[in-house]
């Protein structure tokens, strides 16, 4: 049980604890907040590759991280916008009632 | 101050301005227009004769290229010489008195303006025919004038009975001129021209002439007596002739002015003009032996028959107008007699005169059933001669010119100069038998037309409040009425200026008194006759028997029947065109109908064969396909359940089921 | 350094639990809060501090701000207490076992997983190495990801903004 395994089932944990989240909460805020927690989980597998990966000779690992925390503030904002928009909308902001797309 | 040649399309020009200014506008001016029109026509016309008479052997002619036709062109003209010019003053200057005289007749007519119009068509028509110089401009005119005749025969259409006589004189004219066509076009094969005079190469010239003679067909006949006897057919048709005369009493149901203008004086008289014409063309085969039969006397023998019968007819006839129509007929058969005896200025000399007592006789006809409020029968008149004196006297004058009554009169001169012309026919005599018949005939029914009319006591209403007419109707008589005693001096065995001036190689014929004598006698006798039976005794009752009736019942039957010419047309071609007609009707009804139906049926059944494949096959699978693709979509779009979560929850089950797949298939 | 780990794992996974199963927003979105900072404690732990700091600047600082704003501004009834309703369990059931089996799934993975043995030091992650490898080998992504992040600010504010004139209804 090396390092990188540890690091990689935590990762592990907080993506499934996210993806449940997301699967299971009716609140649009909250499923986007368990999205937030699986990229997250993301970030940490390429910190833990970075770091005790077999070829950690450059600092790309480093650069995706930097580079995902910029999106997922870019995805936090445009996110939170929709969901204020989905309440303007419906008065609420239940994601089952979302459902005007349908087929 | 003459007209040259190439002006002379003025004269017929001038009347057929008013006629296209008058079918535009029903405005009462047209009338007035039509009369200037004519009166400005005569003035040309007594113009052009000036002309004609200082070269009256050398006719003026004036050529044009109508179109071009392969290498050649095909040429109309005109011609101006004292026949034409003869013809044209006549027509302008009795024209002018019919129409001003039609003023007056026409009044109350609610188609005032479109009887003007028709009679200015009319003598454009018939003044273009008498000055063409080609036989296909005389052929347009001669068929526009058989237009206007059926259009005024026809101007009282509502009545069915002139409705028919039109139908019936355009159609039987029709006939004759599809003779004249005929010969037309035969000409133009045989010579290449259908100019009367052309420098030499004209049908009319020496040498076309001589050349159409020269050549035999294979009956016998010489080229030029069937072309000729063609022709004849045409002039048969137009000018009333035996066998196909039974349109002419019939036109009376026009107007009287009309039936004065048209069918007395010009129109009928075109036949005889035309025959005059082609004089040379008819009598080109004169001096052939050999031949079965010359054109000529197939023309003498036609006039006789003509003549003789029309004046029987005209012995029995009850209505004023029928009795001068029948008239009309043996005149214009004598006619016919003189040219072809061989003597076509007598022929022309009687046209002349006739025209003149004719149009009176007509319009003073048509002053006693205007006056008369439209009465015609002369059983039902009676006693006008002291209402009337001014149309009895220019009646009487009239007939006594139609008569022949010696001296005074035109009628006996022209007359007489026919007599003589067919006494010297060598050929044979009946003509002239027939011709001096013919003469005592007339002087009866005359005698009796006159004496029915004027004499006695008025016999309907309508005759006894009969009161003389305006002046404006009995001013053209009284003209007409001098001409008709003028003329005949024109024409006198002692000073033939007419036969002179239209024929430079007359030769003055006397026959000897004897023959003035025996048709003096003969006039005398009708006369006599004629008072004997109607005016010793005056007609008391509008039904009592005619004496002649009395007399010969069986032959008076047949003379009121008109020799039953009527049905025994209706009996044989009549039924002969209903039976090509019905037969026609079955063929098109049944053959060609059915063929036609068959074949709208197959179209129909292949139609529907076709759609039926359309849809069941084409459309069909088209359909399928679509649903089929609309099945699927449906089925598509019921996965899009607009549930977020719902497409999360199957990227995770994805996920697991593939990452069991690859764990458990071992792709390592 | 395991246990180190290990307090890091407890906190943070623990509190993102927590947050998703807590009915009340607030007290969910403070304990998210919570998680990420973790998050950015096992970054330093790993020894990369420049993401830490970024970690706890943007997640931390930024949006947990935009986060509770939305959920103020979308506040219906905080004391909404309903029971929950027979589809929502049977949903929640579902996410539980779907989230159950990934995570058997990964973890059966990577535990069944050797990978090959590290360097022994860890790599350069000096502040001057980072700016450098940013400026120099990722500079066209860094650009994208400019132009990523003013279009989305962009969007979210159109998205977000209350258009009076198209509808009327919703200006009252």
């Amino acid at each position: 049980m090396t390092p990188l395994h540890l690091c990689l089932l935590l990762s592990t944990g907080l993506f499934c604890i996210g993806l449940t989240g997301a699967l299971a909460r009716s609140n649009t805020i909250l499923v986007l907040l368990g999205i937030e927690l699986m990229l997250n989980a993301a970030n940490i597998n390429f910190i833990a590759f970075w770091r005790y990966g077999p070829a950690s000779a450059s600092n790309d690992g480093l650069m995706f991280v930097l580079f995902g925390i910029a999106i997922a503030a870019a995805e936090a904002a445009v996110g939170l916008a929709l969901i204020i928009a989905v309440y303007r909308h419906q008065k609420n902001i239940r994601l089952q009632e979302a459902t005007r797309l349908k087929g | 101050m003459t007209i040259p040649v190439h002006l002379i399309w003025l004269i017929p020009a001038l009347p057929l301005l008013v006629a296209g200014l008058g079918a535009f506008t029903r405005h009462r001016g047209v009338a007035l227009g039509a009369i200037f029109a004519m009166a400005v026509a005569f003035v040309l016309s007594c113009l052009a004769l000036h002309g004609a008479l200082q070269h009256p052997a050398v006719p003026a002619v004036f050529n044009f290229a109508w179109f071009d036709l392969g290498t050649g062109s095909l040429q109309l003209g005109f011609l101006l010489d004292p026949l034409t010019a003869l013809m044209c003053v006549m027509v302008t200057f009795v024209g002018t008195l019919i129409f001003i005289f039609s003023l007056g007749y026409m009044k109350e007519d609610p188609n005032f303006s479109r009887f003007f119009c028709f009679l200015s068509f009319f003598a454009a028509a018939m003044l273009g025919l008498l000055v063409s110089n080609s036989l296909l401009l005389l052929f347009i005119c001669w068929e526009l004038v058989g237009l206007a005749s059926y259009l005024l025969i026809g101007f009282w259409f509502h009545k069915p009975s002139a409705a028919a006589a039109a139908k019936k004189a355009f159609i039987t004219t029709r006939i004759g001129d599809l003779g004249l066509l005929l010969g037309l076009l035969w000409l133009y094969d045989s010579s290449g021209s259908l100019l009367f005079f052309d420098g030499g190469h004209g049908v009319l010239e020496t040498a076309t002439i001589a050349s159409l003679s020269g050549q035999t067909l294979a009956c016998g006949l010489a080229l030029s007596t069937a072309i000729g006897l063609l022709i004849f057919c045409g002039a048969i048709g137009k000018s009333g002739q035996f066998p196909l005369h039974v349109w002419l009493p019939d036109a009376m149901e026009g107007p009287t002015p009309v039936s004065a203008l048209i069918h007395a004086a010009t129109m009928v008289a075109a036949g005889v003009f035309l025959i005059a014409r082609v004089y040379p063309l008819m009598s080109a085969d004169a001096l052939l032996p050999a031949v079965p039969v010359h054109a000529l006397t197939v023309v003498a023998f036609i006039g006789a028959i003509t003549a003789l019968m029309g004046a029987l007819i005209a012995c029995a006839q009850n209505d004023i107008k029928r009795v001068l129509a029948f008239s009309t007929v043996s005149q214009l058969g004598y006619m016919m007699l003189a040219l072809g005896v061989g003597s076509w200025t007598a022929a022309i000399f009687h046209l002349l005169t006739h025209a003149f007592f004719k149009a009176l006789l007509f319009l003073g006809a048509g002053s006693v059933i205007h006056a008369s409020h439209h009465e015609q029968d002369i059983r039902l008149l009676g006693g006008l001669r002291t209402k009337m004196k001014v149309t009895f006297a220019t009646f009487a004058i009239g007939m006594m010119a139609l008569s022949g009554v010696p001296f005074l009169f035109s009628g006996f001169w022209s007359k007489e100069a026919i007599l003589h012309a067919a006494h010297e026919w060598d050929v044979s005599h009946l003509p002239l038998y027939a011709g001096l018949t013919a003469v005592l005939l007339t002087a009866f029914y005359m005698t009796r037309l006159v004496a029915e009319t004027f004499f006695g006591k008025a016999r309907s209403h309508g005759s006894e409040h009969a009161h003389e007419n305006p002046a404006v109707m009995t001013v053209p008589l009284v003209i007409l009425a001098v001409c008709a005693v003028v003329l005949g001096f024109v024409g006198t065995p002692y000073w033939p200026w007419l036969q002179a001036t239209l024929d430079p190689h007359y030769e003055p014929t006397h026959g000897g008194p004897s023959l003035m004598l025996l048709s003096i006698g003969l006039v005398g006798a009708g006369l006599g006759l004629g008072w004997w039976l109607y005016a010793r005794k005056l007609r008391t009752t509008a039904t009592a028997r005619d004496p002649l009736a009395v007399a010969a019942p069986g032959v008076m039957a047949a003379l009121a029947n008109r020799l039953g010419f009527d049905p025994l047309y209706a009996a044989s071609f009549g039924r002969l065109n209903h039976f090509l007609a019905a037969f026609a009707d079955v063929l098109d009804r049944r053959v060609i109908g059915s063929l036609v139906n068959f074949l709208a049926q197959f179209g129909l059944f292949t139609g529907s064969v076709n759609r039926q494949f359309d849809e069941d096959n084409i459309n069909d699978g088209f359909d399928r396909v679509s649903a089929v693709v609309r099945g699927t979509g449906r089925g598509y779009s019921q996965a899009q359940t607009g549930e977020t979560q719902g497409y999360l929850r199957v990227v995770a089950l994805a996920f697991i089921v593939l990452a069991l797949v690859l764990a458990l298939g071992g792709v390592r | 350094m395991t246990v180190a780990l290990i307090f890091i794992a407890v906190l943070m996974l623990g509190s993102a639990a927590t947050a998703m199963v807590l009915r009340n927003l607030i007290h969910s979105a403070l304990l998210l809060i919570a998680s990420w900072a973790g998050v950015a404690a096992f970054y330093l732990w790993a020894g990369a501090e420049f993401v830490a700091f970024a970690q706890v600047l943007v997640y931390v600082g930024a949006i947990s701000m935009v986060v509770l704003f939305a959920v103020l501004l979308t506040r219906q009834n905080l004391d909404d207490r309903q029971p929950a309703e027979p589809a929502s369990r049977a949903r929640a059931l579902a996410a539980v076992l779907i989230g159950a089996s990934v995570a058997g799934v990964i973890t059966a993975t990577v535990l069944s997983t050797s990978f090959k043995p590290s360097a022994a030091e860890a790599p350069n992650a000096t502040v001057k190495q980072i700016g450098l490898d940013l400026m120099e080998s990722h500079g066209a992504t860094l650009l994208i990801v400019g132009v990523i992040l003013t279009v989305a600010l962009l969007g979210a504010t159109v998205i977000a903004a209350t258009d009076k004139k198209s509808d009327p209804e919703d200006a009252q």
